[in-house]
């Protein structure tokens, strides 16, 4: 017969601050591993929901992001045009030729980051479903008024509703804000593209963005635009686009996540090591009763075995609950890749939570195993005499 | 002296326990130095900046370019005694995992602002200045792709496209630590005179000027007085000291920062865990001693002075032996994240907080037993041993 499980969780119990302690040490590991991973989770799903499946973006050659890009009027007529391309219900063509500048502006803190302002097209707004307005107007096209967007509203100084910016020798009003949800279009600026590039004197678009026909026309597309020898363009998916944009910036916080808590998980297991072996110490004499009775090595192993893994549940519970409360926070930053502000949340999956409690479990059993063999291995005799 | 004495005895009575705690406090310290070299490694641009630089960019943003015209302009205002026009490259060494900084910058201007970046062998310096497509790079980047005077290189423009040929020239050693030693600098009129054919519309125009001034504390008065030169025109200009443009990058990390500051804090916190975890097993089970001591006579000052003793001698040996691993482990470290971080040092400073933490660590996790041992009735606690 196995020893029950109560017994080890009674055990538990009555060295509450031991328990308490130990598991605290476990949690703070399980919250930092939890938060990091959550963090690049948050970053990938901004920018992947930022992307519509079925929008292609269209960039200069061998750039990497829209800021570095630029497409000649010639050029990006050209790509705004094709067969492939859907029509809206007016009959007109679902591509956006659009300007993306960074400029610099102060945040609420004093601190100043790069933003990103994006002169759109007549179909900007339509090929960007996720884009509401939720307070003002629409800037009226070939003015200079601007809409902001939330992320920039509440990170930034001086773009509320009614207020101008001066830049590019013109005073822009800003006359709406809109809600992009957790997208990247929530720390940008909307205006009109042609009064943009007149006042940042640029003769070229950034980059054409447009919406197929369906998703299998992709490929003709591509090898239409990108056959071309005037274009010298690159065609990719939105979606495709944004997650590349992504990387740098997700891989930096998972290295660096992953190894922290790699190291900080040493020190727990340690932990849980020196309160695993202190219980089977000051046990001997139990442990030997206990073997008396007829319970064989195996079930002292289980035993003690179960109650390290409930110690790392205990610290993988409270680490997890801990991290949750993260969901409320946004998280604010310069993407490495497209040097540009990009404000992102926390997010908890399924499978996140499921990987911190199991390397929670994965710490107390690597902690236990230890103290658990050498009570599995105590002589009868010796033990019930150590009492 | 003999308090002290027992006290370390105490420490390593328990040994097993003593060596896992002592390893617990080591790992933590350990991760402790590396993240504050880390945050360090971020302001390691600011550090290796100095006073008497500043830098003009357009006002609108680092995207946007100034007209070469500038340059004269800006060498006319008074204090200023050089000027070096540079461009962000942003090019690519075959793959984009390879990235280094390069820039295009007016060589013999750029050397004459930075007398840290000192060119050794003469004779490089010579045919540096002489080949058009020559660039001189850092001896860490060299070392790192094995690069030698001589080799050619390609690199894959982003910014500007094609791909550009150049001929390491010259190798730069830093003269002083912090200095990043992974750049690569090439001719500015190489690439000004490419664009010139290719895109013309690009061409005559500058990312930004370095300008190097004669007195530092007059800074703030240049600075001004070069913005003025070009306010109201088509490229307004920002200019600020070295220092501030260099913070600039780092505030644009700054939540980032602010995690990793925090991080490790919790790491502190996370060995306060264990410690005080191991110092409350060894005073439950010694209560029946303390009963005794205080039998003897012994004040419950004094045992809580005996128990910070031992928990002081259990951290500080954790935290000396982190911290003796932190230096070769920042180099392993470094070394695997140069591409983020060129310059990756451990500062006194880590050290000194290293210790610190290790102290505190100790003290605070004796509180709980000191009070413990203080409050113990001697009849009571002999009786359980009994």
């Amino acid at each position: 017969m196995a020893i029950p499980l109560s017994y080890s969780w009674r055990n538990l119990l009555t060295r509450r601050v031991t328990t308490v302690l130990t598991a605290g040490g476990m949690a703070l590991v399980v919250f930092v591993f939890t938060a990091t991973l959550m963090l690049a989770e948050g970053l990938r799903q901004t920018l992947v929901s930022t992307g519509s499946p079925d929008n292609v973006v269209v960039l200069r050659k061998s750039s990497e992001t829209e800021v570095q890009s630029t497409l000649d009027r010639q050029v990006s007529s050209i790509a705004a045009t094709q067969p492939e391309l859907a029509t809206d219900s007016q009959g007109r063509t679902m591509a956006a030729r659009e300007v993306v500048v960074l400029f610099v502006l102060p945040k609420r803190n004093g601190e100043k980051s790069n933003v990103v302002i994006r002169g759109m097209g007549e179909t900007s707004l339509e090929l960007r479903p996720q884009v509401r307005l939720i307070e003002g107007r629409m800037p009226a096209p070939g003015s200079t008024e601007i809409m902001v967007g939330q992320s920039v509203l509440s990170k930034f100084a001086g773009v509320g509703l009614g207020q101008t910016m001066r830049f590019g020798q013109r005073h822009w009003t800003v006359v709406g804000v809109f809600d992009a949800g957790r997208t990247g279009f929530s720390s940008e600026i909307w205006g009109d593209a042609e009064q943009l590039m007149q006042a940042f004197r640029r003769q070229a678009f950034s980059v054409v963005v447009a919406k197929l026909r369906d998703q299998d026309a992709f490929e003709a597309y591509k090898a239409r635009i990108e056959g071309d020898p005037r274009l010298q363009a690159e065609v990719k998916r939105e979606r495709q686009y944004y997650e590349d944009q992504s990387k740098a910036l997700s891989r930096f916080l998972k290295v660096l996540g992953v190894s922290l808590t790699g190291i900080f998980s040493v020190g727990a297991m340690l932990g849980a090591s020196i309160t695993m072996y202190s219980s089977v110490a000051t046990r001997t004499a139990e442990i030997g009763t206990m073997r008396a009775l007829g319970f064989r090595r195996g079930d002292i192993l289980l035993a003690f075995l179960a109650e390290a893994l409930l110690l790392g549940a205990l610290g993988g519970a409270a680490g997890v609950a801990a991290s949750s409360l993260l969901g409320f926070l946004t998280f604010s930053t310069t993407n490495f890749q497209t040097f540009s502000e990009l404000a992102f949340g926390f997010t908890l999956t399924g499978e996140i939570a499921a990987t911190s409690v199991g390397f929670a479990l994965f710490m107390g059993v690597v902690g236990g195993f230890l103290p658990a063999l050498r009570a599995s291995r105590l002589v009868i005799v010796e033990a019930l005499r150590s009492g | 002296m003999l308090l002290i004495r027992l006290a370390v005895r105490n420490a390593f009575r328990h040994r097993l326990r003593s060596v896992l705690t002592i390893l617990g406090v080591a790992v933590a310290i350990l991760a402790f130095g590396l993240l504050r070299t880390l945050v360090d490694a971020w302001y390691s641009g600011v550090e290796a900046s100095a006073a008497d630089r500043l830098v003009t960019r357009n006002a609108i943003s680092l995207t946007f370019s100034l007209p070469l015209a500038y340059r004269e302009k800006i060498r006319a205002v008074p204090g200023v005694t050089e000027v070096s026009q540079g461009n962000w490259f942003g090019g690519i060494y075959v793959d984009e995992k390879n990235f280094f900084a390069n820039f295009a910058y007016d060589i013999p201007s750029l050397l004459a602002i930075y007398p840290e970046l000192a060119v050794p062998d003469k004779e490089q310096l010579t045919a540096l200045l002489r080949d058009r497509k020559g660039a001189l790079v850092g001896d860490k980047l060299a070392k790192r792709f094995g690069w030698k005077v001589g080799d050619p290189v390609t690199l894959r423009g982003t910014i500007f496209t094609g791909d550009w040929d150049f001929t390491i020239r010259a190798i730069y050693k830093a003269t002083r630590a912090g200095v990043d030693e992974s750049q690569f600098f090439f001719h500015w009129t190489y690439l000004d005179e490419t664009l010139r054919s290719t895109m013309p519309t690009r061409a005559g125009y500058v990312g930004f000027y370095l300008v190097g001034i004669d007195d530092p504390t007059r800074s703030a008065d240049i600075s001004r007085a070069v913005d003025a030169q070009f306010a109201n025109s088509l490229a307004e200009t920002l200019t600020e000291t070295e220092k501030a443009f260099q913070m600039g990058f780092v505030s644009m990390s700054s939540a980032i920062i602010l995690a990793i500051r925090l991080v490790s804090f919790v790491v502190v916190l996370i060995i306060l865990a264990v410690s005080a975890n191991t110092m409350a097993m060894s005073a439950r089970e010694r209560s029946g001693e303390y009963a005794v001591l205080k039998t003897l006579g012994f004040s419950s000052s004094t045992l809580a002075l005996l128990i910070a003793g031992e928990a002081l001698a259990l951290s500080v040996t954790g935290a000396c032996l982190g911290l003796a691993l932190v230096l070769p482990c920042a180099e392993a470290v470094g070394a695997f994240m140069t591409d983020f971080f060129p310059v990756f040092l451990v500062s006194e400073q880590t050290i000194i907080m290293g210790l610190v933490a290790g102290v505190a660590v100790g003290l605070l996790s004796a509180v709980y037993p000191a009070l413990y041992a203080a409050r113990v009735g001697i009849a009571q606690a002999l009786r359980k041993v009994g």
